[in-house]
């Protein structure tokens, strides 16, 4: 009898979060219209990425450097490597995208166990950890990152998603274990504990389901950081390696001040779609914060 | 109160030693030695092996952590290999500049982030209110680094409005001259700086303030008839102004440190500069004596706001 309760239960709230999503996006045009271009752009560059041949973009061409939008059928021009822009676009924003991802769903999945584990049983491990989290989140955070990516040997895309993810899955973990410390105090989590279920099972079915729409805010906007954080490495030249492009290698063309103001065609349109995916991100993210809010109140 | 400083005071010790210790193993991780630099075809290994014995670099790591602590004791991280001074004397310049531009950029960023909020707090959910929400959700959500170039792009390069690079011109001489061409040279990047850094204080604020209005000190308050203004500007904003004096002890600290991004794209030689053009060229001692440097810095700032909310806040004194 109990278990076909909470099936049923579960089934309800999954339908509930999706209800409440939706209702939320058709009163927000705003955050509506930023899914619909977030959609776009995902499909445009995740389709597109795939006709790009990789001597397209690692081959240098020195002939066909710097050509100016419109000519010999670069719509966009070319870049310093006689690299078409568009395809430079297209190949980079994957990479941007999936880099991100990846350290999005690191920080998340680690900081969320890790929290709701610490917050759960709370005591010594829980003060101990704190401490040290306390510690790392002051440090100089950008600056270690920078001199671990110039000693790391054989340095590739893969140690960028780690290191990024080493740093900063605190901020998650912090987030899910203050929200599972409030959850705890309720009362269906201790009638749970009552009647005897496992605290494994208390902890990933009755208390993490309660917090998913908050995750996923929060995992949303963490999502626009991760983006802005790796192009912000690639473009002062310790992010991802030469070879694997990403629309901060492509900003990284404005260094120059002359390329940056004779040939704006190498960097500005990388910038433009920074600013749209980010923002687009961030207005979705906020939307499904209020959403989350929402039903905390309930 | 002396009991939460003198307590405060003791934690910092165990997390100056993790600190010292963590850049002291980061600094034996960088690659290369002293010596690497004279090492040429005709060297005698021998010679180097000798060099490399009268440095300690042969003892064991922790009389080198050892040896290593004292001489920063005394303010000596050796010499910088790229530009051939002290490490000490480089970064004492650079700080100077990078001192100002900060203060600068904070004095704007309060000027802008505090009436924001009150505006916004005094007429919550009105179509003013929502934009300024909108507008911190933004600046604190895209990429600094976009907007500094994008800033640079406009306001430097093609309008011709601002410097784009260094802190003085070099034609000007004279006390004024030369401080109106060093505060010509800050406004760009102090102004764009604050443009979009006004979202912690200004959430902190705007929310502290919601939440003092429906106390029942501010109800009691209007109920002996105070006027509406001096509720607000001696009883709420006072009380939701505390977590910001807080925030201050890492302000302050986070004048010295440095903005990696906006000096790089301004070209402002300040401490942040100076770490990406030291990494750029493999100047490990500059490196290490910064990353310990901004290390100091975060500890003491959050000690700094720990011990002024102490001093502001008496209901924390009782803990």
């Amino acid at each position: 009898m109990r278990k076909k309760l909470k099936i049923k239960e579960n089934v309800g709230n999954g339908g509930l979060l999706k209800r409440t999503m939706i209702r939320e996006f058709k009163k927000d045009s705003l955050a509506r219209y930023s899914l619909y271009t977030l959609i776009g752009i995902l499909l445009v560059v995740f389709i597109g990425a795939l006709f790009i041949p990789r001597a397209s973009y690692v081959d240098v061409n020195i002939i066909d450097q710097y050509l100016a939008p419109m000519t010999d059928g670069h719509i966009l021009g070319t870049d310093n490597g006689g690299h078409d822009i568009i395809a430079m676009l297209l190949v980079s924003a994957r990479n941007s995208l999936v880099i991100a991802l990846a350290v999005t769903f690191i920080t998340f999945v680690f900081g969320t166990i890790l929290g709701t584990i610490t917050a759960y049983y709370g005591g010594k491990v829980d003060m101990i950890i704190m401490r040290m989290t306390d510690f790392i989140m002051i440090l100089p955070v950008l600056m270690i990152i920078i001199v671990l990516v110039t000693i790391v040997p054989k340095y590739n895309a893969g140690t960028l998603i780690i290191l990024m993810s080493a740093f900063y899955w605190i901020g998650t973990m912090r987030l899910v274990r203050s929200r599972v410390l409030t959850e705890s105090q309720r009362d269906y989590v201790k009638a749970s504990k009552t009647s005897g279920t496992s605290d494994i099972k208390i902890m990933f079915r009755e208390i993490l389901p309660n917090i998913t729409s908050l995750l996923i805010a929060e995992a949303t906007l963490s999502f626009a950081g991760n983006i802005g954080l790796e192009t912000g490495l690639s473009f002062l030249g310790f992010g991802l390696p030469a070879g694997t492009p990403s629309l901060g290698t492509m900003i990284n063309e404005a260094t120059n001040p002359e390329t940056m103001t004779a040939m704006p065609w190498t960097w500005v349109p990388a910038a433009i779609v920074i600013l749209i995916v980010v923002l687009s991100i961030i207005f979705v993210g906020q939307a499904l914060r209020r959403v989350a809010d929402q039903r905390q109140s309930v | 109160m002396w009991k939460v400083i003198i307590r405060r005071l003791l934690i910092m010790i165990p997390q100056l030693f993790i600190l010292s210790v963590m850049v002291f193993m980061l600094a034996k991780m960088m690659p290369g030695d002293p010596f690497g630099g004279l090492i040429g075809p005709n060297t005698d290994p021998k010679q180097i092996e000798a060099l490399r014995e009268a440095a300690g670099l042969n003892d064991p790591w922790w009389q080198q952590y050892i040896n290593w602590i004292q001489n920063a004791f005394h303010g000596d991280f050796g010499m910088s290999y790229t530009m051939k001074q002290p490490v000490t004397t480089l970064i004492g310049s650079r700080m100077v500049n990078t001192f100002w531009l900060s203060l600068l950029a904070m004095i704007l960023t309060y000027l802008l982030a505090i009436p924001m909020a009150i505006s916004a707090a005094r007429r919550e959910g009105s179509w003013w209110d929502r934009v300024l929400l909108i507008y911190n959700s933004v600046t604190f959500g895209i990429p600094a680094y976009v907007v500094y170039l994008l800033f640079i792009f406009i306001f430097g390069f093609t309008l011709g409005w601002f410097p784009t690079g260094g802190t003085v011109s070099p034609s000007a001489t004279g006390f004024f001259p030369v401080l109106m061409s060093k505060i010509y040279h800050m406004i760009l990047p102090a102004v764009t700086m604050a443009l979009l850094g006004t979202t912690a204080i200004f959430t902190y604020l705007r929310s502290g303030i919601l939440d003092e209005q429906g106390q029942d000190y501010v109800k009691t308050a209007r109920a002996k008839g105070v006027t509406e203004n001096r509720v607000f500007s001696r009883h709420i904003l006072r009380n939701a102004l505390l977590p910001i004096a807080a925030n201050f002890g890492f302000v302050i600290t986070g004048l010295l440190g440095g903005a990696i991004f906006a000096e790089t794209i301004f070209g402002y030689p300040g401490l942040g500069q100076l770490f990406i053009t030291a990494i750029t060229s493999r100047d490990y001692s500059v490196i290490t004596a910064l990353i310990l440097f901004n290390g100091l810095l975060a500890l003491f700032g959050a000690m700094l706001s720990d011990i002024i909310m102490a001093i502001v806040d008496p209901r924390i004194r009782i803990e």
